[in-house]
């Protein structure tokens, strides 16, 4: 008998190799999406809790503004999560449009004004920002931003007003970075048949390089607001924390990582108190799960327009 | 002169053959790369594949050893000592450790210049040291490279020129001592003189191994190979001995690819 | 003309704002720098803290946060590998593979905070693995998981075509190719990025204020049995990390000299932050002419 045709025929050391590999790849992938399932099944069951066993209704909860949970009022404890889902997009919105002109005016300084010592000079800056860790962020807001506001507005300094400073610092290098990517994809042509025509390097900049890079510095725009959004330790330290409806940027309010950092090891698991923790974080979680759906939406219509 | 739509040469029975086609068909999702192509490789000789650019024959080539695997899907059947390569039940490592490939771009593992060689042997079972080393000089020998390697066998093969680095993967490939070797344009990249000379390292070869190499380069298939098959559009249109094919084209079209109206 | 006065006007401020970013940092370090660098000395970096009174140093919360930093390494690496292995070589675009990428990236955008509820619940609570290094581990390993694997795909993507080729036409399975050729000639840049992530992880501390806790009971650096519940490498006992310390004797405030603490220890993970980014360059980039010197 053939020896070679032998050999062709039956499974090879290699087969063997290949499928065990295959295999076990495949199990550590799988590995990560059971723990994306899990995340979800387990806050999901937990954060629904409040709603099917403590029979709060989904609309109080979403709209009222008194947060007490262990007291009740008419048969239902008071959590009216609505202060802190305010505190928590007030925080993200604020601190987001003040660093959009900042992203953007550095991105440009690297990509079109001084690509070069632009670049070597911004880019470890970004990297650094990026670095730092966030409880570092909410010290120095703490040591620094709430004086300089307590001295200048009066009050005890914590609030909005801080929270937003330090997470401007914090979200500035994530969309400074990702809008620089998204510049200088716009091909060169583009800039050299506008200043060809006659444009002025502004000009080509904000009529032509701009506008073809707007789906990407929109993405980048809502990559800093899901980080914003989900940062808890920095602004926990700032914020003070007061579960109110925010009525001044410089009064003491609260997020949802605010709330959830400081009450989790506070309650007791099973309580209502606890219960309507984890259905903060639910929401925390629909919210990160609402800006990835954003970024997918605007990643498809940018490739629409192409 | 007299011309025909196609001739394909059919060898007499005492011509062994090493690799036999029958209706194969490739495709890239919708499109058909190669059309029902019948093409015999006889045995020990170097075997040409030329063509415009697109012709199909590179496709072709890598479908032999089923480099095409989830890639092309390919059909009809590659017949090799009496097996169809293009089944299910066919060992495909075991297959291309006797139906071997070098490419266009040298590709030498990150590696040293011996471990390059026993890399392979070693995954196919061949551990003894003395072995090994005896495989090595054989091989570099064989293609052509010992002597401006033999001193420097563990540095980088990173560090060798193009010509050398493409004889590296020959030696590579023809260590493992395979049945065939399948060249796609392996002399593209590289220089007049390390052309020369790999060659001459094919023309060496063929008495140890059945060759069959993709070209651009016409000059090059008359001058290395016995056999020359034409592909046009997707399919063989002549398959010919050499030295008839670039006196006496059977075919309109491969006189003008090779007279250089065309392609 | 107007349009080129606007031109002067735009560059202008354009030069202002990368100016104002330059100086936030510049500002950042330097607070920390002067704030914190005075407070370094050998028996700060290693004697243990004090809650009540001043004087206290960050020993056990620096070892805590190398050791935690070194398990989840452990524990990350081999499922980052695995993962990105299967989704650079073998998964076929489809609907599948598109789900699993947005998996991941969903994963990468989640807030620490949500990761470590999850830790708590699962580990903590339902694994009953309670406040630990253990615990802490696993919550920053799900934290760590879709950056690495991402970042070590990127790095497996970077390498030829052709080697890969190379290997299956010698007739090797394309498991050995790439565990064998393109891994090692990934290695330098997939040590960039774990030492990136590296840094990142240590300096985490919402993951894990409810996973590993809040406390830093005293070591007995001297046993070095795992299974003692002062033993410094015994994975079950609750660890306080650095990050973690920061957070906690400014939100406590019971501490006297918490800022000064504060400072030292923002100033020790910045540096090795610092260092981390260093090493990651300086290791790829030796790592790379290692690889390729003849």
């Amino acid at each position: 008998m053939d020896k070679i045709r032998e050999s062709i025929l039956t499974t090879s050391r290699a087969s063997k190799l290949e499928r065990r590999g295959k295999i076990i790849s495949l199990t550590c992938l799988g590995g990560i999406c059971l723990v994306v399932v899990a995340i979800f099944g387990f806050i999901a069951y937990r954060g629904l809790m409040t709603f099917t066993s403590d029979h709060v209704s989904i609309i109080k909860f979403l709209t009222g503004t008194e947060w007490n949970p262990s007291v009740s009022k008419n048969g239902a404890p008071l959590v009216g999560a609505l202060p802190m889902i305010a505190g928590s997009f007030l925080i993200t919105i604020l601190a987001t449009v003040l660093a959009i002109p900042f992203a953007i005016g550095t991105a440009l300084m690297m990509t079109d004004i001084t690509p070069k010592t632009g670049t070597r000079i911004l880019q470890p800056v970004l990297e650094l920002l990026v670095g730092i860790p966030s409880v570092v962020y909410g010290f120095i807001g703490l040591t620094v931003v709430v004086p300089a506001i307590r001295t200048v507005f009066g009050g005890s300094g914590f609030g909005i007003l801080s929270g937003t400073f330090v997470l401007f610092v914090m979200v500035l290098p994530t969309i400074t970075s990702m809008t620089v990517d998204s510049l200088s994809s716009v091909p060169k042509d583009y800039r050299s048949a506008s200043l060809a025509l006659g444009a002025t390097r502004w000009q080509t900049i904000y009529k032509v390089v701009l506008r073809s890079a707007t789906p990407g510095i929109l993405t980048a725009i809502v990559f800093g607001m899901a980080r914003a959004f989900g940062e808890a330790l920095a602004v926990q330290m700032v914020v003070g924390n007061a579960t109110l409806m925010p009525y001044s940027l410089v009064a003491p309010a609260s997020t949802l990582t605010s709330v959830l950092t400081t009450g989790i090891g506070n309650t007791v698991m099973g309580t209502v108190q606890n219960d309507a923790l984890w259905s903060l974080a639910l929401i925390l979680l629909l919210m990160s799960l609402a800006f990835n759906l954003a970024i997918h939406l605007i990643a498809r219509r940018g490739a629409m327009k192409r | 002169m007299e011309t025909k739509d196609r001739y394909i040469l059919q060898f007499n029975s005492d011509q062994e053959i090493a690799l036999e086609t029958k209706q194969l068909k490739i495709f890239y999702g919708d499109y058909e790369a190669i059309s029902a192509a019948d093409l015999q490789i006889p045995r020990f000789k170097i075997t040409a594949l030329i063509g415009a650019s697109g012709s199909g024959k590179s496709t072709f080539l890598r479908s032999l050893n089923r480099m095409n695997d989830g890639i092309a899907n390919v059909q009809g059947q590659i017949w090799y000592r009496d097996l169809d390569l293009n089944t299910k039940q066919i060992d495909v490592y075991a297959m291309r450790r006797q139906i071997g490939m070098v490419f266009q771009r040298p590709n030498p593992f990150p590696k040293s210049i011996y471990e390059n060689i026993t890399f392979a042997l070693e995954r196919h079972g061949i551990t003894d040291k003395k072995q090994l080393k005896e495989r090595v000089e054989t091989a570099l020998k064989q293609a052509a490279l010992w002597d401006e390697v033999k001193d420097k066998l563990n540095k980088s093969a990173l560090a060798l020129s193009g010509g050398q680095a493409q004889r590296l993967c020959i030696a590579r490939a023809i260590a493992l001592q395979p049945d065939i070797l399948l060249l796609d344009e392996p002399a593209s990249a590289l220089d007049p003189i390390s052309t020369a000379q790999l060659e001459e390292t094919l023309i060496n070869l063929k008495e140890h191994y059945t060759i069959v190499i993709v070209t651009h380069n016409l000059p090059q298939a008359a001058r290395i190979s016995d056999y020359t098959a034409h592909f046009s559009q997707g399919t063989v249109i002549e398959f010919n001995d050499t030295k008839d094919m670039f006196t006496q084209p059977k075919v309109a079209l491969t006189n003008e690819y090779i007279s250089g109206d065309f392609g | 003309m107007n349009a080129k006065r606007n031109d002067k006007i735009a560059t202008g401020l354009l030069y202002t704002i990368a100016g104002i970013v330059i100086l936030i940092l510049v500002l950042l370090l330097g607070f920390i720098i002067i704030r914190g660098l005075p407070q370094l000395s050998w028996s700060f970096l290693t004697s243990p803290s004090k809650a009540f009174s001043s004087g206290g140093g960050i020993g056990i919360q620096l070892f805590n946060s190398l050791y935690l930093l070194i398990l989840t390494m452990l524990i990350s690496l081999p499922i980052a590998l695995g993962a990105s292995i299967y989704l650079n070589e073998y998964a076929k675009p489809g609907m599948i593979t598109n789900a699993v990428r947005t998996m991941i990236e969903i994963l990468s955008s989640l807030p620490s905070v949500v990761v470590g509820l999850f830790g708590f619940l699962l580990f903590v609570v339902q694994l009953n693995l309670s406040f630990s290094i253990l615990s802490g581990a696993l919550a920053l390993t799900v934290f760590n998981l879709p950056l690495l694997t991402r970042s070590i795909e990127g790095s497996l993507k970077a390498i030829s075509n052709d080697q890969r080729n190379g290997g299956l036409a010698l007739g090797i399975s394309k498991w050995e190719t790439v565990t064998k050729i393109i891994l090692p000639a990934a290695v330098p840049s997939i040590v960039s990025g774990v030492i990136l992530s590296a840094g990142r992880v240590f300096g985490e501390a919402a993951a894990l204020i409810y996973t590993a806790g809040q406390s830093a009971p005293a070591l007995n650096f001297a046993n070095w049995n795992p299974f003692n519940i002062d033993s410094p490498i015994n994975p079950m006992r609750p660890a306080e990390t650095l990050a973690v310390h920061i957070w906690k004797i400014n939100s406590e405030g019971i501490m006297p000299d918490a800022t000064a603490v504060s400072a030292g220890s923002a100033a020790v993970l910045i540096i090795v932050v610092l260092l981390f980014n260093l090493l990651a360059r300086w290791l790829g980039r030796a790592l790379y002419k290692c690889l390729t010197a003849a």
